[in-house]
């Protein structure tokens, strides 16, 4: 039987990683994530043939994730916020050269240096890009310990198949929570060889180039629209929760700590009679653009609930395409939005 | 039937066939040379993995036989911490210049250095931007004209050149700190030597070497190859001195 174990989300996503082979780290500290780069270090320290550096900063973490990427290491990086933004530049050239990584982002209150508590403010950052240049990253969004545990192992497992940089996006809540979780027998033999393209001894074969540039804009536009073939393949990973969702009075989507909140909602709703549907995406990029088109020819309200001023919200309104009404609830400032505030608003709406 | 004539001079095996991409007068072909002769000399080119820099020698993963990235600006050191701890029997360098080392990727250089990371770095210092056209570096000499400097470098404003082998030898990791210049017959031999030494170093599992070459600029600064080499003798080698800033044997 595999054995339940109390963790604090931050820590679970690090004993994660290194379940999944994880052995190269490269952070700095910034709450609310500073105990997933201290685990990081408590591990790795002691780990033969692994590596754990507290980088001078977030800028130098992500190009020591470039390099080590390249070298075919399994590596991660984990910040917030305002360390995701420093971390942009060289999160782009990851994208460029194809390299595959896990970057975290426990969101905090932004923008600027913001708060420290929990927000979803990083949501455009995240699945629009975020650095310069065409590309995205592959975002998955966990709601609880036990999925910042699956979706973290995923993380790696989408990054080396699309050859892609994949984020977690949490936020503060998640990070410093604590929750049973598990840990399934990883098969190491899902760790895609990587022999064929990762940098090291060119003995028997030709020099390999990692180049995450061409001046000629016929072939930079060949690599663009390869990159760009793979956002395209990704579609098909599109992972979301649905719950509720026969003959619903409203429809919520909310994604991570805030679908939590909504799930007690749709408890006391119940009481009242009214029958609230939940739509949670779990993979934010690529966006669950279906499933909330179909959802939206059935029910005559969708309610969008984030921490932010609403920047889902724009991405359920591409998959609406104007077929219902589309209301939006949010909290910024790292204000947690409560179970209460989701029913008076819900209430309001049906009145 | 034996022959009497002997190869005395060849290409490096290190370098390919790529003709370089550099102005006429320009030392980066120099420079490029003496590590791929280091490499030939110590047989790790299959080995060796090296990161390109932004600027002029952005090129340079066209022109070494074996592996190479291209980094962002500045980041070199941070890419080559991540490559050596993933394969440290590798052999990596980093080749960047003033701009790239001195100014946007000081962070980078000071604290790979610190860590005594087992790496090379090529430093490449010809007191100017030269991918960008010619625009001030950290390394410009007081009084130099530059896009950025038109009235020359005012030390009161804009600083003056920073000296990096003096600032990193401030630090205990470093293993092995040199600059060198390639005006002379004489420099180049001992350029080479340093070059050598600096990946000998890291073969030994000795730590971080840094060898600042001294370089020309001809096109930004104005300068027929032969002026610009005399101009580095006469400007550049008084402000920077030549030797050996650090090295293991001394027990740093």
């Amino acid at each position: 039987m595999v054995e339940r174990l109390l963790m604090k989300g931050n820590e679970a996503i690090g004993e994660a990683a290194i379940h999944a082979g994880c052995r190269y780290y490269f952070g700095y500290p910034i709450t609310p994530q500073s105990e997933l780069t201290a685990y990081m270090a408590k591990r790795l320290l002691k780990m033969e043939g692994a590596a754990f550096i507290q980088a001078e900063s977030e800028i130098a973490a992500i190009n020591m994730v470039y390099g080590a990427s390249a070298a075919g290491g399994r590596v991660m990086t984990s910040s917030s916020g305002p360390g995701i933004s420093l971390k942009q530049e060289g999160i782009s050239y990851l994208a460029c050269a194809e390299l595959p990584c896990v970057i975290v982002n426990i969101m905090r209150g932004g923008p600027g240096l913001g708060s420290i508590q929990p927000a979803q403010g990083d949501y455009f950052q995240a699945t629009k890009g975020g650095g310069h240049g065409d590309y995205h990253l592959i975002v998955l969004a966990p709601s609880s310990v036990q999925e910042l545990v699956d979706l973290t192992i995923k993380a790696f497992h989408l990054a080396d198949k699309y050859r892609n940089p994949a984020m977690i996006l949490g936020d503060g809540l998640l990070g410093q929570m604590m929750e049973p979780v598990q840990f399934k027998e990883f098969d190491k033999k899902s760790i895609p060889s990587k022999e064929d393209w990762v940098l090291g001894s060119c003995r028997g074969r030709e020099p390999r180039k990692i180049v995450p540039f061409n001046l000629d804009p016929d072939e930079l536009e060949r690599l663009v629209n390869k990159i760009g073939q793979k956002y395209q393949e990704m579609k098909k990973e599109v992972e979301y929760e649905a719950i509720n969702m026969d003959n619903p009075d409203i429809v919520i989507i909310a994604y991570g700590t805030v679908a939590r909140v909504v799930k007690t909602t749709i408890q006391k709703a119940k009481k009242e009679g009214i029958n609230m549907g939940l739509i949670r995406p779990i993979t934010l990029y690529p966006f669950p653009y279906e499933v909330i088109r179909e959802a939206a020819k059935q029910v005559e309200q969708i309610l969008v609930v984030e921490m932010s001023l609403g920047q889902m919200l724009e991405d359920v309104k591409l998959a609406v395409e104007g077929q219902t009404r589309v209301s939006f609830y949010g909290r910024t400032g790292g204000v947690v939005i409560s179970p209460v505030e989701v029913w008076e608003h819900v209430k309001r709406l049906l009145n | 039937m034996e022959t009497l004539l002997k190869k005395v001079f060849t290409k490096p095996k290190s370098l390919t066939e790529t003709p370089f991409t550099y102005c006429p007068g320009c030392h980066h072909g120099i420079v490029h040379r003496l590590i791929a002769e280091a490499m030939d000399d110590l047989e790790i080119t299959e080995d060796t993995i090296g990161i390109a820099p932004v600027g002029c020698s952005v090129f340079a993963y066209l022109f070494f036989n074996c592996d190479m990235i291209v980094a962002a600006h500045g980041r070199a050191p941070a890419v080559a911490t991540g490559i050596k701890r993933v394969k440290p029997d590798n052999i990596v360098f980093t080749y960047q210049g003033d701009g790239d080392l001195a100014s946007i990727g000081t962070a980078e250089i000071v604290h790979t250095a610190n860590r005594g990371e087992k790496i090379t770095v090529i430093f490449v210092n010809n007191a100017i931007y030269g991918m960008t056209g010619g625009q001030m570096a950290p390394t410009t000499l007081e009084g130099q004209m530059t896009q950025t400097s038109p009235y020359g470098r005012d030390s009161k404003t804009m600083g003056q050149p920073i000296r990096i082998c003096e600032l990193l030898s401030t630090l205990n990791s470093p293993a092995y700190i040199a600059r060198v210049a390639l005006t002379r017959p004489a420099y180049i031999v001992k350029a080479k030597k340093a070059i050598k030494k600096a990946f000998q170093f890291q073969l030994d599992g000795k730590g971080f070497s840094l060898i600042e070459v001294l370089s020309t600029c001809p096109t930004n600064w104005g300068l027929s190859p032969h002026e610009a080499n005399e101009w580095l003798e006469k400007k550049m080698i008084p402000y920077y001195p030549l030797g050996e800033f650090k090295s293991w044997e001394e027990g740093c």
